[in-house]
């Protein structure tokens, strides 16, 4: 049997909310009920909308955090992490619902599915051929699914073309 | 029957019993949802002539078949439905937000409050669970505190909740009721309806799957809105938003100022959109399920109301703004803020505070009586303090708080030729006085002056027809839009929405059919929003509503639009608007008394409501009582 492959945590890739495009729709929370449970419901989405204020929105999912902490949190061994594509697998017979590995996550990323009393996690739509069903149904293209070093690069991006733009000021010159 | 819940909620207050009972399916078809639904439960579970402030005047919640689906802009709507103490007629008031969409995940199609607690409640629904809690620590709050202090004593963020602020607990007849923080069920007075049953708020978690009949099918109309609501159909609402009308009606010489005096305001320029959203606009948000975001929320940057953050919408803004001759933006912000605050109808209120400016002028009120307060038009400081008085019915506020008309009535002499209403219902932003299509709708509206039952200043704003003429036809197209509006709010589908519905009553057909599995052809949605205007028009009948309702304010049938150019001298003579009484009365197969007939009632499948008009058709030349 071949050898599992080292995990490449560089090429996993999540699911981003970018707070500046995100209008608190959460159409994202719509699709991901539908896909994973047939249903429209906010609690069995793994992805969660949060407005704290008419200009505070962003949506939620699993950041990948590695090593992490959701999976050491766990006293029943019931998650464990893709070393392909970082996703928290779980173990439904052994989850029982107990939920330390919601406490554990800093970022609201679990939920308790409401009947079945197992956590549930984005799972990145893994069965679906085009990925994260979320991020293609977002309206206003808030949503991306991307490597942490990509999200790294497009801050930089960002921010250099605000210092440009500060400097260009500076300096007088009209961009 | 999916996508409807299938349940009604009953709640006494007075005798705190709560009770739920299936929804009818025959009613659900008949009446769709929302406000149509609504009005039929209002009308089946209220007694004729009973004053809006009675207990036994109920107030009913509706959301729609498509709340709490993905359809974008059709998740998250709710309705009120109630006599309304402007109108003593007919009253509704539609909000959107995330509300509905929790309301339907509840379980509920509709809630109907009847009586009066002995003090101040709120109702919380916690799925199955409902449960009438003591408010007493919330009386005197604002919308925005109650809501805050609902959540935070049910320790759930997610909660939404619908409130009332003093306004409503004052009884002022223009109160709203809010939620969502910035969203507001605003026309008609609905807010003192939940304030006369001491009923403070609604909170509501809900929890349950909200099911759709064809997934797949759903799917893939939600995909085709989802890219027309990125288009040229929703563009106005996408970029400047609805203050975009500021430049568009100035133009047309069709912007009310100063109470309907002029029909164009000097200081446009500096109050419209382009102007807003370059310096106040920071953020453009959506409701639950929208794919189009609307909402632009604005903050002032500098100066007495800095910080001051508010939703704007044309509206409110003309309103406040050019309605009462103000130009400074900072100070009509913070009116349309306040006026969220205290939860009073952002248009109503300018209305009021115009209506005061103007007699005020004219010598009717004078500084004594408004504690040195110098109301003159463009004193935007004044108008700031007015909202205040009136929302709080201080001093002589307290008479303005009776709403335009009323208050005319108290004060007297000629007063009422001064208070810009229709049916009781302070007028919306568009000089009708120039508008002739627009004119007609606004008369006829079943809950008074108002641009969102029938739309019809779209033909003459996009220039279909001369608006300044009226003639046989307009009552065609204002019958024609009623009843898609009537649909649309009726679904719940959000207005703005309508432009991307490009095969209408199909488009909103499939998507009902998708969501609820309820075949239903276009043509019977056309039908269903035809049942609803009938509906309306029966229920005020009800009421002792007469063809000498379906009128216009004083201004617009005898003050000739003023301002130099296109529109001068155009108004509505009563030669006018008969004409155009009659036109609309015959496409729609009423009476010339405007009632509808028997054979029009058993076409659209109303035969159980002939009742209410058997005696008034079958003596049509009756002249109806003098007062």
């Amino acid at each position: 049997m071949a050898a599992v492959p080292k995990a490449e945590t560089a090429k996993w890739k999540m699911v981003s909310c970018d707070p500046d495009k995100c209008t608190g729709c959460a159409t994202c929370e719509y699709i991901c009920s539908l896909t994973k449970d047939n249903a429209f419901s906010a609690q069995k989405s793994r992805i969660r909308t949060m407005r704290l204020h008419p200009l505070i929105n962003i949506s939620i999912a699993c950041r990948l955090c590695t090593p992490a902490p959701c999976v050491t949190a766990c006293p029943r061994e019931a998650l464990t992490q893709s070393e392909q594509t970082g996703v928290i697998m779980i173990d439904d017979d052994k989850c029982d619902g107990c939920s330390w590995c919601i406490e554990a996550c800093d970022y609201g990323a679990i939920t308790l599915h409401p009947e079945l009393k197992k956590v549930r996690i984005c799972d990145l739509c893994e069965k679906e051929k085009d990925g994260p069903r979320c991020v293609k149904w977002c309206p206003e293209e808030a949503l991306d699914f991307v490597t942490k070093d990509i999200l790294s690069q497009k801050a930089r991006i960002a921010v250099t073309k605000k210092l440009f733009k500060e400097s260009m000021e500076a300096a007088g010159i009209k961009a | 029957m999916l996508g409807y819940a299938g349940r009604i909620l009953h709640v006494d207050l007075s005798s705190g019993k709560i009770w739920t009972e299936p929804l009818n399916e025959e009613l659900a078809k008949k009446y769709i949802g929302g406000i149509g639904l609504g009005m039929r439960l209002l009308l089946d579970h209220s007694k004729p002539g009973v004053d809006p402030f009675d207990p036994e005047n109920p107030l009913v919640l509706a959301t729609g078949p498509l709340s709490g689906s993905m359809v974008p802009t059709g998740g998250n709507g709710h309705a009120f439905v109630s006599k309304s103490p402007q109108t003593f007629a007919m009253g509704e008031a539609k909000s959107h937000g995330h509300f509905g969409t929790a309301m339907k995940r509840a379980g509920y199609d509709a809630i109907i409050f009847y009586g009066k607690s002995e003090k101040p409640v709120y109702l919380w629904v916690d799925d199955d669970a409902v449960q009438i809690m003591d408010a007493k620590h919330l009386w005197g709050k604002s919308t925005f505190e109650t809501e805050d202090a609902i959540r935070n004593e049910l320790k759930d963020y997610y909660i939404r909740v619908a409130s009332i602020g003093p306004a409503g607990e004052k009884l002022v007849r223009i109160a709203c009721i809010m939620n969502d923080r910035t969203r507001a069920a605003g026309r008609c007075g609905m807010g003192a309806v939940m304030g006369s049953k001491n009923l403070k708020a609604i909170a509501i978690r809900g929890s349950k799957d909200v099911k759709v009949a064809n997934q797949e099918r759903l799917l893939e109309l939600v995909k085709i809105q989802h890219e027309r609501m990125k288009g040229p159909a929703a563009r106005k609402y996408r970029t400047l938003g609805t203050p975009e009308n500021v430049l568009v009606l100035q133009k047309l010489g069709a912007m009310p100022t100063n109470n309907f005096t002029r029909a164009t305001f000097d200081g446009a320029d500096k109050i419209s959109g382009e102007y807003l959203n370059e310096r106040f606009v920071a953020k453009i948000i959506g409701c639950s399920s929208c794919a189009m975001r609307c909402e632009h929320i604005a903050v002032v940057p500098e100066g007495p109301y800095k910080g001051t953050t508010t939703r704007i919408e044309y509206e409110p803004l003309w309103a406040i703004g050019p309605n009462c001759g103000v130009g400074n933006l900072d100070a009509i912000l913070k009116g349309m803020d306040l006026s969220n605050y205290y939860g009073v109808d952002a248009i109503s209120i300018g209305g009021i505070v115009g209506f005061a400016m103007d007699l005020y002028e004219h010598g009717l009120i004078g500084k004594e009586e408004l504690g040195g307060l110098e109301l003159n038009f463009g004193n935007h400081e004044a108008m700031i303090e007015m909202i205040k008085r009136i929302s709080l019915r201080e001093g002589f506020a307290d008479v303005l708080a009776e709403g335009v008309k009323l208050a005319a009535e108290k004060i007297g002499k000629d007063a009422p030729n001064y208070a810009v209403h229709i049916k009781g219902v302070e007028m919306t932003g568009y000089d009708i006085r120039g508008l002739k299509t627009a004119a007609l709708g606004y008369a006829v509206s079943f809950r008074g002056a108002d641009h969102n039952r029938h739309g019809a200043y779209g033909p003459d704003v996009g220039g279909k027809v001369n608006r300044f003429k009226a003639e046989k036809g307009r009552g065609k197209l204002v019958r024609e839009t009623e009843d898609l509006y009537a649909i649309i709010d009726s679904l719940i589908v959000c207005k703005f929405s309508r432009g991307t519905y490009f095969e209408g009553y199909k488009d909103l057909a499939a998507l009902y059919n998708a969501v609820t599995g309820i075949e239903m052809t276009p043509e019977e949605l056309q039908k269903a929003g035809e049942r609803i205007n009938n509906l309306g028009r029966l229920f005020n009948i009800r009421e002792g509503l007469t063809r000498k309702d379906d009128t216009m304010p004083w201004k617009v049938m005898n003050v000739p639009i003023p301002d130099e150019g296109v529109a001068k001298g155009s108004f509505v003579s009563q030669e006018d608007l008969d004409l155009l009484l009659d036109d609309y009365y015959e496409v729609r197969g009423w009476t010339k008394d405007g009632v509808p007939t028997v054979e029009k009632l058993s076409e659209i499948g109303m035969e159980d409501l002939v009742y209410l008009v058997k005696e008034k058709t079958e003596k049509p030349k009756r002249k109806p009582k003098e007062e």
